[in-house]
């Protein structure tokens, strides 16, 4: 890096939102920088926030898309409550991003589309560049547009073509502006359109231009670099939350020495798992576009019968259509996984959005005593881990396990430590041997799991389905039996919490205030704790993993605070079951916005008990 | 995938007895479940590789009634689970049982991306025109002007012609017979379950108790062969009380024309199952409808296509040439990854 007369300052943290239009790359300009700060070792999360349309029209304020990464040399649980710096395309993505933006936060904004036309299409009354309502930031305006067509003056291309390599550009200076390398971009530039050099070049050009005209305008008076994160020896790579998840179920069918079969349909944020997933054929990872959700939870449910991992993959309004097959799965016993990217609800609500407002469907949404254990990811690399571990609960128990993420953790992004295979957790299965002594609602004493045999094993022919059945696999109305089955179903999820390991309390086990918590709130939360703790108060939290069944421990301290509250991304539905659970007063803070819940507002829910 | 040795099954027809039977007394599934205890054992494959799978309805207790693996399923959707099914192991046999309201009502959509996929299933579809487990409401095949439970001034709505629906959506085999043509029937069950991709039989069954007799005219012994129209490939479309009658294609349309000695050698229009236009095989299946043509049953298309089970089956080893077997240390180490010591 070439180094002049700028000072460059060293920071612990920065918060960088990009925004432009839909069609303004915003999404691969994020991802980018994500990649090259991960390899020059930061630690960091990130947010991508984009609205349903794909391609909106363009200068309006609901066309706006961002990017927001947080990355730091410290450990980071969050994408960052407000950036340090916004990247704003057009005046909608500044009107829609200024409120969220630091105090005397930088702005480097593309003059180019400060037209008349786009300030109206943003309901500006005026030009916000000259009238003074960015006063108390750091403004810098540069004429993207303009100056990445002149950069490419002298290339063959559209202007059209030219234009749509100024996000580059503007990549370009913010790579200046964090001392970053170009090379990470510039390789993946060569890759991406290695079959249109003309477009290679652009590019290419393009992201040299921004850093240079950074570098040679001095528009800044400091640059700012982030040490290397302080992070726990290994190997690394950036995962986001359904990536993990793809890794995950990959991984669980390789340990268990059988085939992935995924039955999925097309949903908005969930289908990112299907498309990873797709691409491993030669892991014989067979997946299957359903005809609709019902249809992907059936091939799921028929490839687990027949003996291998199934996995159906969707977000809420499909958990909705999959209800009935998810009833035959408890009552039939058998290993599924299903996945609910949670989206903002009901309907179709916010498809692009984050919420956890699908808990009390996932525990009780089913005719019938139907009892699913939910389990809950916390952040984009602990995917992986979820999903081996629902896996293994679904076999051990013989059992749909559901799978709780949701459209932050899906889509967000951070370093995940890459495991050494050889140190992953076994995934048990065990299949009925003995012809003589197998009836297949037989049960484990343990687990009350009961026998399963494979379709083609002979001597162990068999019958299971929708109606209530005895021991043998016989249909039975008797009434004594269905109050025995009901109950046995009832057990073995309960049994589940003798097989799982309990979340530790973080904090005293008794005082003041205890927040419970589950899902994707984990980092907000985290921070806001660390905050807490750095400002002298005492606070207590405790983050479950599995929420059906709650975990043994719980119990132990839940009653030991005199407030206990809940932060969700509903209106308190954790906060209901715990009440119903325990008998507790639970309070909740709730705010239900299509995002995560900031660490500010965490910090002051806390404080308005902690005070009191 | 393992080939069918004709006559080396280790069973008969009388170890394939399941639970026991709970269908009404004289109801035409009874015959549909003989035959197919009949056939199984000449399909060459061991036992424990069949799997009966089920929606809801009358004909979808089918699976219970043999001591093969079964599954049971929920309205409409067995088609889904046994897509799973062949799916994870396209070693198994798999047969859908379902009915007229299981397969093309509720499960309809299910049914035609099925037929559409092609996967190795047999679909065995009972059709008896009417909901007879919910006690007798009109299904998507009963007749306009049906009068019904929920239709006591009659149906207002036009039936679905199953024959046509699965040719329509592709399955490489289709066919129709009925439970009182039990040696037709044992045929055509034969011939599908042999067939590799998706096979559909429709059979015509009677519901004794909610619409008796639906099928008179091709079951009476003195209608039947008015109205009766067995297709046998390569031979003219022969039917009437003397075999004196034929259906014919003239070009157009079908229509009846003598049959007898002197006509015998004119050019009349033989079937084939491996290559029915869609003209003349979309006609046939609802010749029926048209009045004064006869029902026809047998096989309207038989044809050789790729299954959706062999075409990913190659794809996976087509990867696997290229990528080699997955192994999971590749998988983790893809892309940009960095070492933090």
């Amino acid at each position: 890096m070439p180094n002049t007369d700028h000072k460059t300052q060293t920071l612990e943290s920065v918060t960088i939102r990009f925004a432009g239009d839909s069609g303004d790359g915003m999404q691969l300009t994020g991802t980018q920088f994500t990649n090259t700060a991960a390899l020059k070792g930061s630690d960091l999360i990130t947010l991508p926030d984009y609205p349903a349309e794909i391609r909106a029209p363009s200068g309006t304020l609901y066309g706006v898309s961002g990017f927001q990464i947080q990355f730091s040399s410290e450990k980071v649980y969050t994408p960052g409550d407000a950036p340090d710096v916004l990247v704003a395309m057009n005046p909608a993505a500044l009107k829609v991003n200024l409120k969220i933006l630091k105090t005397n936060g930088i702005i480097i904004v593309n003059t180019d589309a400060f037209k008349r036309r786009n300030l109206e299409l943003a309901d500006y009354q005026s030009n916000p560049l000259e009238d003074g309502s960015l006063d108390g930031y750091q403004v810098f305006q540069v004429p993207i547009m303009s100056l990445t067509r002149n950069a490419l003056e002298d290339l063959s291309l559209s202007n059209k073509e030219k234009d749509l390599c100024k996000n580059f550009f503007a990549l370009g200076i913010t790579y200046w502006l964090f001392t970053q390398s170009l090379e990470n971009t510039l390789n993946w530039i060569e890759g991406k359109f290695h079959n249109r050099t003309d477009m290679l070049e652009a590019n290419q050009l393009a992201l040299k231009a921004g850093y240079s005209y950074a570098l040679s305008t001095e528009m800044f008076a400091t640059s700012y670099s982030i040490s290397k994160a302080k992070k726990r020896k290994g190997r690394y790579r950036n995962v986001t939350g359904n990536e993990a998840l793809a890794l995950g179920f990959i991984t669980a069918a390789k340990l268990t020495d059988k085939e992935l079969v995924l039955g999925s349909y097309p949903i908005t944020p969930a289908s990112d798992i299907l498309h990873f997933l797709s691409k491993y054929r030669h892991f014989n990872v067979k997946t299957f576009q359903a005809e609709d959700e019902i249809a992907g939870i059936g091939a799921a449910l028929g490839a687990a019968y027949a003996g291998a991992v199934g996995i159906t993959t969707t977000s809420g309004p499909g958990i909705a259509l999959k209800t009935e097959f998810m009833g035959l799965a408890v009552i039939t016993e058998l290993p599924l996984v299903i996945v609910n990217i949670q989206r903002g609800g009901p309907s179709t609500g916010l498809p692009t959005k984050t919420e956890q407002a699908d808990l009390m469907q996932a525990i009780f949404g089913r005719n019938g005593e139907a009892p699913i254990p939910v389990i809950a990811a916390q952040s984009p690399a602990d995917s992986f881990w979820a999903a081996l571990e629902a896996v293994r609960i679904a076999f051990k128990f013989t059992t749909p396990v559901l799978l709780l993420s949701d459209g932050y953790l899906a889509n967000g992004a951070e370093p995940w430590r890459i495991p050494d295979p050889s140190e992953l957790p076994a995934i048990e299965v065990t299949y009925a041997s003995d012809a003589e002594q197998f009836a297949p609602y037989k049960r484990s004493l343990d687990t009350l799991a009961r026998q399963m045999a494979l379709p083609g094993t002979p001597g162990f022919e068999h019958h299971i389905g929708g109606l209530e059945k005895d021991e043998s696999g016989n249909v039975s109305y008797m009434p004594d039996n269905h109050d025995k089955m009901v109950h046995l179903r009832a057990d073995k999820i309960e049994r589940i919490r003798e097989f799982t390991s309990h979340p530790a309390i973080d904090g005293p086990e008794m005082g003041e205030l205890l927040l419970v918590s589950w899902g994707s709130t984990y980092g907000a939360i985290y921070t806001a704790i660390e905050q807490l703790r750095k400002e002298g108060y005492t606070v207590s939290w405790y983050h479950l993993r599995w929420i059906n069944p709650l975990p043994g421990n719980l119990e132990n301290y839940i009653h030991n605070f005199k407030t206990v509250l809940v932060p969700e991304i509903n209106l308190g539905q954790l906060s209901k079951i715990l009440r119903m659970e325990y008998l507790v007063d639970v309070r909740g803070f709730n705010k239900i916005r299509g995002l995560p819940l900031s660490t500010k507002d965490i910090v002051e829910a806390a404080k308005s008990y902690l005070k009191g | 995938m393992r080939e069918p040795i004709i006559n080396k099954a280790q069973f008969t027809a009388k170890d394939l007895a399941g639970e026991d039977i709970r269908w009404c007394p004289g109801c035409g599934d009874y015959a549909i479940l003989s035959q197919m205890k009949k056939m199984l054992p000449k399909l060459g494959l061991p036992k424990e590789n069949f799997v009966f799978v089920s929606g809801i309805g009358c004909s979808s207790r089918f699976p219970y009634y043999l001591s093969t693996y079964g599954f049971h399923g929920i309205h409409g959707r067995a088609p889904a689970l046994a897509s799973g099914i062949k799916l994870a192991n396209p070693d198994l046999k798999v047969f859908v049982i379902t009915g007229d309201g299981d397969g093309l009502s509720i499960g309809g959509n299910h049914f035609i991306h099925l037929c559409r996929r092609n996967i190795d299933i047999t679909v065995i579809l009972f059709n008896n025109q009417i909901y007879g487990l919910t006690k007798g409401q009109y299904s998507p095949t009963s007749e306009q002007g049906q009068i019904t439970k929920s239709s006591p001034f009659g149906s207002i709505e036009p039936a679905f012609n199953p024959v046509t629906m699965a040719l329509a959506s592709g399955a490489s085999f289709v066919a129709r017979s009925t439970d009182r043509e039990q040696k037709h029937l044992g045929e055509m069950l034969l011939r599908a379950a042999q067939h590799k991709g998706t096979s559909f039989v429709e059979v015509y069954q009677n519901c004794v108790i909610f619409n008796d007799g639906a099928y008179s005219d091709i079951t009476d012994t003195k209608l039947k062969k008015d109205n009766l129209l067995i297709m046998e490939q390569g031979k003219p479309y022969v039917f009437g009380q003397n075999s004196d009658k034929a259906v014919n294609w003239n070009g157009n349309k079908f229509e009846v024309v003598p049959y007898n000695e002197s006509t015998k050698s004119n050019n009349l229009f033989t079937h084939d199952e491996h290559g029915l236009r869609a003209t003349t095989e979309f006609v046939l299946a609802g010749l029926s409808e048209q009045p004064d043509l006869p029902t026809p049953i047998g096989v309207f298309r038989n044809e050789k296509r790729d299954t959706y089970e062999a075409l990913l089956e190659k794809q996976i080893e087509f990867v696997k040439q290229n990528k080699g077997e997955g192994r999971l240390v590749d998988l983790f180490n893809e892309g940009h990854t960095w070492t933090v010591d």
